[in-house]
């Protein structure tokens, strides 16, 4: 089971199954996407208060855990590559990071986009929005730092580092609906308990989590080997991989 | 029945711009990611063009 | 001849406030800085001082947070530019030592004067007397817990080209909740309620951020220095 864990490590290894890994991922994402969009869509019966605007939750609700999600990923491999020294751990980083600040901005966006209707603002100054806007923050400054040195190794490290630092603002994020009075509502699916949801509107939405979750794979696959390769220049086995 | 479907209640102008930007990001980041992986092949591409011409003038 | 740790300490806040009162005007800078900012936003919004009240908390978190960045550059820049950091990072003394007494010396002299200078400030903004011992000790957290993000932002973004630009970037987002709770507590000072919450939460904001900030700002240092 170790050297499983070992090969990870190992570029060359790593850039072989990520380039595999692409056209199963993205054929998954797209088969759930599909169900989660047509069954979510025209499927779901209107919400009894919102209408049809808690579709709006098909893609919101997937785009902030995502959000979170690659934050976590990030910092998490920030903090392998480390402390172990592990180059791949960087690679994995500086993919996610873009992918991240995205889907941040998605969920920002379709957050505004949901707000106005149902809360008859675009914007409110309140706790999980703030604390979302940080975050893309905390992103832009995680790719700002990385290309900010000469340097890409201690470029790499000196992001690692503040990813791994602003890793307390997703906790933040996601408890700031239930520490704080907030416009937003509750959880409803991630905490304790059963979801607060019927089935007709709820597999849907799990659909559309996992669809992102799988793309999210799929991209990041994509963007590593973009990174590895810029980080193994020199090695041999770029050589070979490149001639493919 | 299919107009209904896209005037989603009334909040059209909400729900499908919405689902458009979320496209977009979906999009970008296919595009995006693919931009990348292009220009680091290249990147190495040269790099490897570079340290064989050096071994060779060697 | 060896050094015991509370020597080295001592010694090296020593030396960062005679190096910084060697030049006076670097000290002012920040606090001027503070002054003006403070004047922008009433003759921005030409209002009384009785509508003023109702926006000085924030404008006065606002202003503090701003010219403590000011300050934040120079934490390391000059002993990095000079070689003196290395030699530090070399001498034997705990590299986490060495950042918590720099850290120290830097709050005295920016975060500090600070709150020395607040209540004229909060004067000028209307900010009634009875408010100002709240005020300062919200200002004192939360310039302690700033100089320490600025610790860490610092470390890691010595001798880069528009390093001031990226630090700020840094270190604001990390920052935002002292903002919040800073200017909550002042605010409720202000209006004659119970500014116990929110102090509480800048307190713990300030103990976590001090205990865990003084190791990731040596990590950023070690990062730097390689």
């Amino acid at each position: 089971m170790w050297t499983w864990f070992y090969k990870l490590a190992s570029p060359p290894y790593v850039y072989g199954i990520a380039a595999a890994f692409v056209p199963w991922l993205l054929s998954a994402a797209a088969l759930a996407l599909c169900y989660g969009l047509v069954a979510g869509l025209a499927i779901a019966p209107p919400d009894y208060q919102q209408g049809d605007a808690f579709r709006m939750i098909y893609v919101h609700v997937p785009s902030a855990l995502l959000s979170l999600t690659i934050y976590t990923v990030m910092a998490a491999a920030s903090a392998v590559a480390l402390i172990w020294r592990i180059k791949v751990g960087h690679a994995v980083a500086a993919a996610s990071a873009p992918i991240g600040a995205s889907f941040t901005l998605a969920a920002l966006v379709t957050g505004s986009l949901w707000g106005r209707p149902m809360w008859g603002t675009y914007w409110a100054w309140d706790p999980r929005l703030t604390s979302e806007l940080i975050l893309l923050f905390l992103y832009v400054g995680v790719m700002s730092l990385r290309s900010a040195f000469e340097d890409p190794a201690r470029g790499d490290r000196a992001a690692a580092l503040l990813a791994v630092v602003g890793v307390v603002n997703v906790p933040i994020v996601h408890f700031s609906v239930v520490w704080w009075n907030s416009l937003h509502q509750g959880a409803t699916v991630v905490k304790l308990g059963a979801p607060s949801m019927p089935g007709s509107m709820l597999w849907p939405l799990l659909a559309m989590w996992l669809g992102f979750m799988l793309f999210y794979g799929a991209v990041l696959c994509m963007r590593l080997q973009g990174e590895l390769l810029n980080r193994e220049r020199q090695a041999l086995w770029v050589r070979e991989a490149i001639k493919s | 029945m299919s107009s209904g479907f896209w005037s989603m209640g009334g909040y059209a102008r909400y729900v499908w711009p919405c689902f458009g930007f979320a496209g977009v990001i979906l999009g970008w980041n296919l595009w995006s990611a693919r931009r990348a992986m292009a220009a680091a092949r290249l990147r190495a591409q040269r790099a490897l063009e570079i340290a064989l011409a050096e071994g060779a003038s060697q | 001849m060896t050094v015991g740790a509370w020597e080295a300490f001592v010694l090296i806040v020593r030396r960062e406030l005679v190096l910084s009162f060697r030049r006076p005007e670097q000290l002012l800078q920040p606090l001027v800085f503070f002054l003006i900012v403070t004047t922008l936003f009433p003759l921005g919004l030409s209002l009384q001082l009785s509508l003023l009240r109702d926006i000085s908390p924030g404008v006065l978190w606002t202003a503090a947070l701003l010219s403590s960045l000011l300050s934040l550059d120079a934490l390391f820049k000059s002993d990095a530019d000079d070689g003196t950091l290395e030699q530090l990072s070399l001498s034997g003394q705990s590299l986490t030592l060495i950042v918590v007494a720099k850290t120290c010396a830097h709050w005295l002299v920016s975060g500090a004067a600070l709150v020395v200078v607040s209540p004229i400030v909060a004067t000028a903004l209307g900010i009634p007397v009875a408010a100002f011992a709240t005020m300062m000790l919200s200002l004192a957290l939360g310039t302690l817990t700033l100089s320490w993000l600025g610790a860490i932002g610092a470390g890691l973004t010595i001798g880069l080209r528009r390093g001031n630009v990226l630090l700020s970037l840094i270190v604001l987002p990390l920052a935002t909740p002292l903002l919040i709770f800073g200017a909550a507590a002042t605010e409720r000072a202000i209006s004659g309620s119970s500014a116990v919450g929110a102090m509480y939460f800048l307190a713990s904001v300030c103990v976590f951020t001090c205990t865990l900030a003084p190791l990731a700002a040596t990590a950023a240092l070690r990062i730097t220095l390689e």
